[in-house]
């Protein structure tokens, strides 16, 4: 019995967190449009009974997901979503690893507080820490006054409101939950590998290559899924740090949602970005359980 | 265990009792005197919670999902009649508000178009859209001779590219830069047309310049003209004239403006209302009524460099306030000035969709 609590606890948390929410924003995004509150058709009303109930399906349809279809924009804003979260979180990769190398190399008695020094930004709001980019990357803003004041540059450079400040923004952002699963592979990884690699004749270099990295593999995708996930749906730091032409799918739908105020086509947007989501999140399951079966 | 638990609920019940009564205000974010909410809670007794907003979108997102706990809120008159259209309002008890009297024939006539009778809003602010600009540097690019009102310095191709350099933003508010747009052009139709024709006059007008447009934002430009990182924004009144002042107060060698556009203005107007679901609407009307009186109102003038609709507060208003014809524009400049009505569904997203494709280029 105990036992069966104990397994019913996360599904009654998934069914009520996830699955409930899912469902309503499914049937939204099956409804129509419609000057009302909510404003959308039809309304579940429990009063008219089943033939109520029924009429409430009948009304139900896919036009929505249609209409996405019908419109270029959308299709461009989940491509240029999809490639601005890719590239960053290769980039999040190359600036994550060498840190996490660094720290798991690094004096046992100094790791505590190297780890403390990478979960330290959390401690301030999100939004400071994106509004701060702003006043580091703006035309007349500290970089810009540091390169143009030690001769570096002779006109300010711009990289606010660009894409690569919304690159700069996901990479620092999310640069913790890839330093994090990394540093955890190789603080694990048994030094006398190495040496034994050296002893057998591989110069540190392959055995960086052929040892480390392997044996690290499994921390590098754990750390690329946080950030690339995340970052897809993005919204604060392209709407804070990007430009007019930073086009992702979480600025499409904020204004599916709050400029036209057309819920449904909002919802149905948000659906997709789901299904597109989930292809990376069963992979990335399948791969733990993988881990989990070798480990085991 | 239950022992603690009967004498927690019994101290929640005995606190819930004790708690006075409450009004909540939503308000636009810089809106008004904060003295005059302890001023309130003094009079009457009751317990103000004001929150702000920064955007009609938001606000309305809350108005149409219902529930929002506000007593108050304070749409634009555009959303508030759409708003009203959707069932969001309760009518006003005009009983309640002895000081409605003092509201102001030639605004209320203008707010008419959006609630007839003022049924269900009181005018709280209104003001222009209009050219707010940093002297100095549109001088350098454009010559001392430059004039500073005309929406020119925005949609001519010729001016806008020699300002780029040093920045143009503008709202990022479709349904006030098109009527803006088409005001440019000399649209027949006039500002407030929502063909489809008018809109590819406008995305026409728009494009042209695009190339030249840093930033479209609503709020950015007032930091942004400040501070001097740009020249010129098509922004709302107030908020170009607190640009003013903070450069001002930097002293940081940068002198802005706002000019009423000699080709047309927007006028826009901000009503307070109670949502229909109101928890406390008899306190709703108290707060009403107090900001109608007219030197609460024009205290709030007085300190945010807004225009009101309250006639009677005029004569409590500062020099500064009402001699300043970019708040109170003389009769000539109001007879210059428009108003725009909302979008339906279907307009409102080929007008989104538009605006998508001005600003990101897809």
């Amino acid at each position: 019995m105990r036992r069966l609590i104990l397994i019913a606890i996360p599904y009654v948390w998934l069914l009520a967190l996830f699955l409930i929410p899912f469902v309503i924003v499914v049937k939204i995004s099956l409804s129509d449009t419609a000057l009302a509150r909510p404003p959308y058709f039809p309304q579940w009303d429990w009063s008219l009974g089943w033939a109520g109930i029924k009429d409430f399906f009948a009304e139900l349809d896919f036009e929505n997901f249609w209409f996405l279809t019908t419109d270029d924009l959308y299709w461009k804003a989940y491509l240029s979503s999809l490639r601005i979260a890719l590239i960053s979180t290769l980039m999040t990769l190359l600036v994550g690893f060498p840190i996490a190398y660094g720290m798991a190399r690094a004096p046992e008695h100094w790791r505590p507080t190297l780890m403390m020094l990478v979960i330290l930004p959390f401690w301030t709001s999100f939004l400071i820490r994106v509004y701060s980019w702003m006043g580091i990357l703006s035309q007349n803003g500290l970089l810009n006054a540091l390169l143009l004041g030690i001769g570096v540059i002779d006109e300010p450079l711009i990289i606010l409101n660009t894409d690569t400040a919304v690159y700069i923004g996901i990479v620092y952002t999310y640069l913790p939950f890839m330093i994090l699963p990394i540093y955890a592979a190789l603080e694990k990884l048994d030094g006398s590998l190495l040496e034994a690699a050296e002893d057998l004749g591989c110069s540190r270099l392959s055995a960086f290559w052929l040892v480390t990295v392997p044996l690290s593999k499994q921390g590098v995708i754990a750390g690329c899924f946080l950030v690339f996930i995340p970052a897809i749906g993005e919204f604060v730091i392209p709407s804070l740090l990007g430009g007019s032409e930073t086009l992702m799918i979480g600025k499409v739908l904020y204004e599916e949602f709050f400029s036209n105020r057309d819920w449904p086509v909002a919802s149905a947007v948000a659906v997709i970005l789901l299904l597109i989501l989930i292809i990376p999140i069963v992979l990335f399951q399948r791969n733990q359980q993988k881990q989990a079966e070798a480990e085991g | 265990m239950s022992k603690t638990l009967i004498a927690l609920t019994a101290a929640l019940t005995v606190g819930t009792a004790a708690v006075a009564e409450e009004v909540h205000v939503y308000n636009w974010s810089d809106y008004i005197d904060e003295e005059l909410l302890a001023k309130f809670e003094e009079e009457t007794g009751i317990e103000l919670v004001y929150d702000v907003f920064d955007s009609n979108e938001l606000l309305e997102t809350k108005m149409l999902a219902g529930g929002s706990g506000y007593d108050v809120v304070v749409p634009t008159g555009t959303f508030l009649q759409r708003q009203i259209m959707a069932g969001s309002f309760q009518p006003l008890d005009k009983s309640k508000l002895p000081n409605a009297g003092n509201l102001w024939d030639v605004i209320q006539k203008r707010t008419d178009v959006y609630d007839p009778n003022g049924e269900y809003s009181i005018n709280y602010m209104w003001g222009t859209t209009g050219i707010g600009a940093n002297v100095g540097k549109v001088k350098e690019a454009l010559g001392d001779d430059a004039e500073l009102n005309t929406l020119s310095l925005i949609f001519d191709p010729a001016k806008a590219e020699k300002l780029a350099g040093c920045g143009i933003h503008l709202l990022d508010a479709p349904t006030e830069v098109i009527p803006a747009a088409l005001t440019y052009a000399g649209w027949e139709g006039g500002p407030d047309d929502k063909s489809d024709e008018a809109l590819a006059k406008a995305e026409e007008v728009l494009s042209a310049v695009r190339p030249y447009i840093q930033k479209f934002h609503s709020s950015e430009y007032i930091n942004a003209l400040a501070n001097g990182d740009i020249c010129v924004a098509l922004g709302w009144s107030g908020d170009v004239l607190q640009a003013r002042d903070r450069a001002a107060e930097a002293d940081n060698g940068v002198e802005v403006t706002y000019e009423v556009p000699s080709e047309g203005a927007l006028m826009w107007f901000d009503q307070m209302a109670i949502p229909v679901d109101a928890p406390n609407p008899d306190a709703a009307h108290k707060f009403l009524n107090f900001i109608l009186d007219a030197q609460n109102m024009a205290a709030a003038s007085n300190y945010v460099y807004y225009a009101n609709g309250n006639k009677a507060s005029q004569e409590y208003l500062i020099e500064d306030v009402i001699g300043d014809t970019a708040i109170y524009p003389d009769d000539a400049t109001l007879e210059n000035t428009y108003t725009v009505t909302p979008f339906g569904p279907k307009e409102q997203r080929s007008l989104t969709r538009l605006w998508t494709k001005i600003k990101s280029g897809t």
